[in-house]
């Protein structure tokens, strides 16, 4: 069986596609020859670009020397990876046991009424996206959400106006 | 090295170090039921089905990826086990759609066969089927994600034997699923549409597109003249259908089932395939004798192959045979010299091909020289597998049927045209007529039989009027970028070229383990089909193509020679870059 060998991937049509920054080529190029190189590479997409955009998937699978089937196969193996862009503000509500218990569903539920999309659709005003999420390792505060990393315990539904609002244009 | 020792169900065995348990068991005549395991195949363990127990271990191993050790005492069957066995089956089961009836690997489905196997009457779980589309989008291969059991074959096949990556595992979990990647369709993807997923899948899951329906219906029509051809490779393995060993050479029984099916003339892609040849081989004298165009010379007769460099190695464009493949010249010469010789209007001429491939189906109209009689060329191909189902659907008696010739001038063919489908066998042809055409001698000895097998990279250096050429032959596509790269890397060094001429086939075997042959190839089964085509050649009267007097008829009546401009009209085809994904990015 001969080793896989890395195929340069080249997309055609479209508009002016997004490109890597500068700093993002430098930290490729740091990191081409380290194991375990995809997963570091993609985080730091990531936290630039709030998800992976196509485009810059085909640039890392170039620059990695890798087929771009196996970017998308750790992309949507772990969830914490986004294919869509989401909204500004990336809210997660939690759905463990305890939360679930507590009301998450709620939460959950109000997000939709307040928000106007469902779980993981992007607000009209691209402000906000909800996702839920499981466990975030602070069962005693249920209800638990998180805005942009920020926690929020004991929550209930009458708080999420004001909490929405503290990030609103923010 | 020293063998393991180890005992199955009570008998002692000894296997090679590295035999799984699965391998091992053989020996001892039990087939461990398995579906996810293939022998091409590096073991997944994804299914379960194959588990045994193993004495003093509490959990059953799966015998496909556990490697049999010194000392171990394994039962391979017993209630327990087959109970078990039996739930992962109907597990399987609660998530597969119930269609067997309509689905296109009814009656020989590895799926349908266990449940059959294992008596299955009801599943105990309930029956849930996620919604998938269907992609249609190349004109090759549909896949349908709903019948998917996620052995993975058909993404380690695409990755590790094709080197494509067109397939790959997305999700995780239930939600797992195998399709192209980057949200675009097959169609769009690098798919070069050779069809070793459908080839070995399981199940119904990939599968060719059926083109049937529109050669029963040409069949019917009186105003249409239908030409059929067969491949090299399909007449040795078209009777494992009708049980048959693989191999068996069933060129006369299959020229009569086409005839009673009602074709009007039937020809043979092996006399298309001397005409390859003549084109070919002149092409390498004019590159390595008289230094007229680029080398290595690089054969272009597999449609996936033509798909894999235009999309993963353009810069060898310029290294390409401009020469069609066989059954587009045939598609070529029917429409135009046999049209003209017997006075057929070409545009009442329907030709089909019966190839053991999918990729030919994307071939008839990938670009505009495969309408070069002015209409399209080859306005069909079907695989193996579906003329099989049309001569059975006819309930023809295939292996009694008398033995039959085919229709002159298309199809009479030299020992050289037989080989194309069987790797090394293009590159083997060309050598017999490109030591004609430089010595103007005939060969003592026409066997090259350093090509021949199926190793995935061969090499060999033979002297062609006291000039050494160095030749490589490649297949199973992965295998094809180590040879690309030695010539990239003595491009890159200046130094001298590592070979003269390149033959690659994408199929493991070349075309007789084509994606569109009968299922359930392995080596031994791709082995004796090309064994199969060498007894045709050992036996055939004349070995090299021009040799064949059909052939040597065309070009005195009609081409002139070989690379005449008339001949490149018909008979040649060009290469352009083209994308491994296409889409607009509505994502930026």
């Amino acid at each position: 069986m001969a080793e896989a060998k890395a195929k340069k991937p080249e997309a055609s049509g479209g508009e002016a596609p997004l490109r890597l920054t500068p700093e993002l080529v430098a930290f490729i190029d740091e990191w081409r020859e380290k194991p375990g190189n995809l997963i570091m590479v993609l985080h730091k997409v990531q936290s630039v670009y709030r998800y992976i955009p196509r485009t810059i998937a085909f640039e890392v699978a170039e620059r990695l020397g890798i087929p771009l089937a196996k970017i998308y196969g750790v992309v949507t193996f772990y969830h914490l990876f986004k294919l869509q862009q989401p909204g500004r503000h990336q809210i997660a509500v939690c759905m463990g046991t305890a939360c679930y218990l507590k009301g998450g569903q709620d939460l959950i539920q109000e997000f939709e009424n307040l928000l106007g999309v469902g779980l993981n659709t992007v607000s009209a005003d691209g402000e906000f996206s909800v996702e839920s999420v499981r466990c975030v390792g602070c069962c005693g505060l249920a209800p638990v959400l998180t805005v942009d990393g920020e926690t929020f315990g004991k929550v209930t539904k009458e708080q999420l106006p004001d909490i929405l609002a503290k990030y609103r244009g923010a | 090295m020293k063998k393991i020792k180890l005992e199955i169900n009570g008998i002692d065995v000894a296997v090679e170090p590295g035999a799984s348990i699965l391998e091992a068991a053989e020996q001892v005549n039990v087939r461990i039921p398995r579906l996810c395991f293939h022998p091409d195949l590096p073991a997944w363990a994804a299914c379960g089905i194959c588990v045994v127990q193993v004495e003093g271990l509490s959990k059953m191993l799966r015998a496909c990826a556990t490697p049999a050790e010194e000392g171990m005492r394994i039962v391979t069957h017993n209630p327990e086990i087959y109970q078990v066995r039996k739930s992962v089956i109907e597990l399987i089961l609660s998530t597969h759609p119930n269609d067997c009836l309509q689905c296109p690997r009814n009656g020989n489905c590895e799926l349908q066969q266990l449940a059959a196997d294992f008596g299955i009457r009801e599943v105990s779980y309930e029956h849930r089927v996620a919604e998938l589309p269907v992609d249609d989008t190349t004109n090759a291969i549909i896949l349908n994600p709903e019948k998917c059991v996620k052995c993975g074959r058909c993404a380690i096949v695409c990755q590790q034997m094709q080197g494509v990556w067109a397939l790959e595992f997305l999700g995780r979990g239930e939600h797992t699923r195998i399709a192209p990647t980057a949200d675009v369709s097959l169609g769009d993807s690098p798919c070069i549409k050779c069809g070793q997923c459908s080839a070995h899948c399981p199940v119904g899951a990939i599968y060719e597109k059926s083109d049937a329906q529109r050669v029963w219906r040409a069949l019917q029509d009186p105003e249409v003249f239908t030409a059929v051809q067969i491949a090299p490779a399909v007449r040795v393995a078209i009777g494992e259908a009708f049980g048959f060993e693989p191999g068996e050479l069933l060129t006369g029984k299959t020229y009569t089932a086409l005839r009673r099916l009602g074709f009007d003339a039937v020809f043979d892609t092996n006399f298309a395939a001397d005409l390859t040849i003549m084109e070919e081989a002149a092409e390498f004298v004019e590159r390595f004798a008289h230094g007229h165009g680029e080398l290595p010379l690089i054969s272009s007769c597999c449609p996936a192959w033509t798909d894999y460099m235009e999309k993963f190695a353009p810069d060898f464009i310029p290294n390409f045979s401009t020469a069609k493949s066989p059954h587009a010249m045939c598609g070529a010469m029917a429409k135009t010299y046999f049209a003209e010789k017997r006075g057929i209007d070409p545009a009442r001429i329907f030709m089909v091909s019966v190839m053991p491939c999918t990729a030919k189906k994307f071939e008839i109209s990938r670009s505009e020289e495969m309408f070069a009689s002015g209409h399209q060329d080859v306005d069909v191909s079907i695989t193996t597998r579906e003329l099989a189902r049309m001569i059975k659907a006819c309930g023809m008696d295939f292996p009694n049927l008398p033995d039959e010739d085919c229709d002159s001038i298309l199809g009479g063919y030299s020992g050289a045209g037989t080989i194309f489908g069987a790797t090394g066998g293009v590159m083997e042809a060309a050598l017999r007529t490109a030591a004609h055409l430089v010595t103007r001698r005939e060969l003592e000895d026409v066997n090259f039989m350093d090509v021949r097998g199926l190793e995935g990279v061969k090499e060999a250096r033979v002297e062609v009027a006291g000039k050494e050429v160095r030749v490589a032959v490649a297949h199973w596509m992965a295998n094809i970028e180590t040879v690309l790269d030695r010539v990239r890397a003595a491009r890159r060094a200046g130094t001298e070229l590592p070979y003269h001429f390149i033959e690659v086939m994408a199929c493991r075997g070349g075309c007789v383990g084509g994606g569109g042959q009968p299922y359930g190839a392995d080596d031994d089964v791709r082995r004796r089909r090309a064994a199969g085509l060498y007894k045709d050649d050992a036996t055939s009267a004349k070995r090299c193509s021009h040799l064949n007097p059909y052939v040597q008829q065309l070009y005195a009546e009609f081409l002139g020679a070989p690379l005449s401009a008339k001949a490149h009209r018909l008979l040649h085809t060009d290469y352009r870059p083209r994308p491994t994904y296409r889409f607009e990015d509505a994502s930026v």
